[in-house]
């Protein structure tokens, strides 16, 4: 009786990740493996000046000399790579200038995702309603972007990263990699070589970008990895919202996912980045998903710049992701709010850094990590000043919330104050879901299920109320189904 | 409306209700008084369906409906109701959002349309006001940090947005100041009417005095060894439960 109610609360688990479908579109590979032909077949495909080649294979070289890190606490058989794509596309994809010369296919595929791709559907919505500009990466390109006239009256950049590199070389040049250099570690520079596409945003000097900006990944194509670079500037007093969404059919066999985000926030300006990633967590045994390798980091460089990362991660087989701040202005703060939910057999090891490098810099992580089925959950964070850092602030709150009895839950803080005034708080809880709660909550006529929902909201409410409020809901929901089947 | 007969129940394989049998016609009210351990809380997880207590015979019905087959939350949709004598904390979750979820939760369990914001809110205003119960404090999360009072306070303003059929109310005056019980007792005696009927746990005389019970039940050794009239609950104030308990 009891194997049979393990095996409904299986498929119903299966049946919960909604986006594993695969669309039937004509896709352009790349031949299979890894080796600077395809390092140079990349480049050409997406017509790159010289010095993009250049600096691809620079990173390519390199890569060949690293090592895959084994530090996370993450288990996993190792990766051939030489047994995967490196580039799909669909075809017939020379830049659309529009909606109008998208694969219907394609647009369907997004709508399908709930996104809202057609801007006029958008500007139907409530009165009053945000607009949202939106680059879709399907995946190893950028299929469409929207709302590019409007932002470009105002002077921000929204592209893909193919064409900032073709249009606005300057920009790129000046920028990428100056926040994770190739060499960073061994996924970025495997990215750095291969990076096929991604989201380029530009905002001048004193501008509010009028619009949330967000790009939606997909990963569609069988063994193909996707490697998407997504590089985000914004200029003194500027100011952006972005937003990021992940998903993927469901695949027997693991997929990899390893991006590089890079963040330049100069004086006073402030940047707001927020992911909701539900890659393909694989299915109840452990088989197949996305293995989400990824390097993200912010320099504020200006001083009293900001940046604010938050993350709603449900997805992936194995996460190992740390978005970072590096504090260089005085007087610049970073923030990181998170979510982690793992449930079946998902792997997550992930966290933040708060490099304090500025005087009179402020940091501040709210962590907040559910763990159910069989899964493993690590909160991983560094907090650092280094001499000159004076009167560093600090505040991490990190509380993990167990579901069930063969989960975990880690929590590992590094702290390394080098300097007197350095003020640094670390707060941390491990609770269980508690059963008392739960039939409180009966008793007033929830389901069991929607008990664990109502108080798993509870417990990561402060984090929610970082999204933008549209994503809020959506992101609440998200992780209501990721934990379904997973209350007995 | 509840009807119990020879009801036994086990605690991690202990028994504790041996045999109990008890009728609450609707538009009534049943007071349940007896010694600490005698079984007065595990009677009201009975009747709700708390996961470790364990009915090895006898039955429970609700207007002929077996009780004892349904979930808990089945339970509560067809009006049954505890007033927890210690009423969970529930971190980051607004108390008129639990209410409200839960109310939708009851509706729509039972064919019901979901009741709109605006309605709701109009709703929780007036009862909030009868209860003396400040709104914005609706706002914080349910019970983090309030008072012994302040969460039985709570539970009455639950039970009146919910308005169910059947209310047990489990030791509802510990932790209440005279001022308080009296706010809760109104809050509970505007709830009496003919389509309903409740059961009110206590200890102690001193809440009966407010809220008037039609019938005094003396709960001894897992079952009901004694009923009266309100009188009873005098008797037992001034001799105590000696002559029940062995």
């Amino acid at each position: 009786m009891a194997a049979v109610k393990e095996t409904v609360r299986q498929v119903e688990a299966l049946e919960a990740y909604e986006h594993g479908f695969v669309t039937d579109i004509a896709t352009e590979f790349a031949p299979k493996g890894l080796n600077a032909d395809i390092v140079r077949f990349i480049s050409a495909k997406k017509g790159e000046p010289e010095w993009m080649l250049e600096w691809r294979l620079a990173a390519f070289e390199r890569w060949q000399a690293m090592e895959e890190p084994d530090w996370a606490n993450v288990s996993f058989p190792k990766i051939d790579y030489q047994d995967a794509y490196y580039y799909a596309a669909p075809v017939e994809k020379e830049g659309p200038k529009s909606l109008d010369e998208i694969d219907p296919e394609l647009l369907a595929v997004y709508a399908k995702l709930g996104i809202p791709l057609k801007e006029q559907e958008v500007l139907l919505g409530v009165q009053g309603a945000p607009k949202y500009a939106v680059d879709a990466v399907f995946d190893s390109v950028s299929v469409v972007t929207t709302f590019k006239k409007e932002l470009a009256a105002v002077g921000v950049i929204f592209c893909s990263m193919s064409e900032a590199i073709r249009e606005h070389g300057d920009l790129v040049r000046q920028y990428l990699g100056s926040v994770v250099p190739t060499s960073d570690n061994y996924f970025a520079c495997l990215n750095s070589a291969v990076f096929s596409d991604g989201s380029f945003v530009y905002v001048p000097k004193g501008v509010r970008c009028p619009m949330e900006l967000s790009t939606y990944f997909r990963i569609n194509a069988a063994q193909s990895g996707q490697f998407e670079r997504t590089l985000i500037i914004a200029e003194d007093e500027a100011y952006v919202s972005y937003l990021e969404g992940c998903t993927a059919p469901m695949r027997d066999e693991n997929q990899m996912h390893a991006a590089v985000v890079e963040l330049v926030a100069l004086t006073d300006a402030e940047i707001k980045y927020s992911t909701v990633q539900n890659w393909y967590p694989g299915d109840a045994d452990g088989k197949g998903g996305i293995y989400n390798f990824v390097t993200k980091r912010a320099d504020c460089r200006g001083d009293r710049s900001k940046v604010s990362w938050t993350q709603v991660e449900t997805g992936s087989a194995i996460t190992w992701k740390y978005p970072s701040c590096v504090l260089r202005g005085d007087g610049s703060s970073g923030e990181f709010y998170s979510i982690a939910v793992t449930n079946g057999r998902q792997q997550a090891d992930t966290g933040t850094k708060m490099i304090h490098l500025g005087r009179d810099t402020k940091s501040r992580i709210i962590s907040k990590g559910i763990s159910a089925g069989h899964s493993s959950n690590t909160y991983r964070g560094l907090v650092s000043t280094n001499q000159k850092a004076a009167n560093a602030r600090n505040f991490t709150q990190c509380d993990s919330l167990l579901i069930g009895k063969d989960c975990a839950a880690h929590t590992v803080p590094y702290i390394e104050a080098r300097n007197g005034s350095a003020h640094f708080e670390h707060e941390a809880t491990t609770t269980r879901l508690s059963e008392d709660q739960l039939f409180y909550a009966m008793q007033r006529g929830l389901s069991r299920e929607d008990a664990v929902a109502l108080l798993v909201n509870g417990f990561v409410r402060e984090v929610l109320q970082e999204l933008p409020m549209e994503f809020a809901v959506e992101a609440q929901k998200l992780v209501a189904i990721s934990l379904e089947g997973s209350v007995g | 409306m509840l009807s119990i007969k020879n009801l036994s129940a086990t605690v991690a394989d202990k028994p504790i209700l041996k045999g109990l049998t008890l009728e609450v016609p609707a538009g009534e009210v049943h007071a349940i008084m007896g010694p600490n351990g005698a079984g007065k809380s595990t009677l009201s997880y009975v009747l709700t369906g708390r996961e470790g207590y364990v009915v090895t015979q006898g039955s429970a019905t609700l207007d002929g409906e077996d009780l004892l087959a349904l979930a808990p939350d089945e339970r509560a949709a067809r009006g049954v109701f505890l007033s927890f004598q210690y009423p969970l904390e529930i971190p980051g979750v607004p108390g008129l959002t639990f209410i409200r979820t839960a109310l939708n939760a009851q509706r729509k369990a039972r064919g019901e349309a979901e009741v709109s914001a605006p309605e709701f809110l109009k709703r929780a205003r007036e009862v909030a006001g009868s209860l003396k119960i400040d709104f914005e404090m609706l706002k914080r999360p349910l019970n983090v940090g309030f008072s012994g009072g302040e969460k039985k306070r709570m539970e009455i303003f639950q039970m009146a947005m919910l308005s169910p059929r059947f209310l047990i109310l489990d030791e509802t005056d510990s932790g209440l100041d005279i001022d308080a019980l009296k706010i809760v007792a109104e809050g509970v005696n505007a709830l009496r009417g003919p389509d309903r009927a409740m059961l009110v746990i206590t200890h102690y005389q001193r809440l009966l005095d407010y809220i008037k019970p039609d019938k005094v039940h003396v709960l001894a050794g897992g079952r009901i060894a004694a009923t009266g009239g309100p009188e009873l609950a005098h008797e037992l104030e001034a001799h105590g439960y000696d002559r029940w308990v062995a």
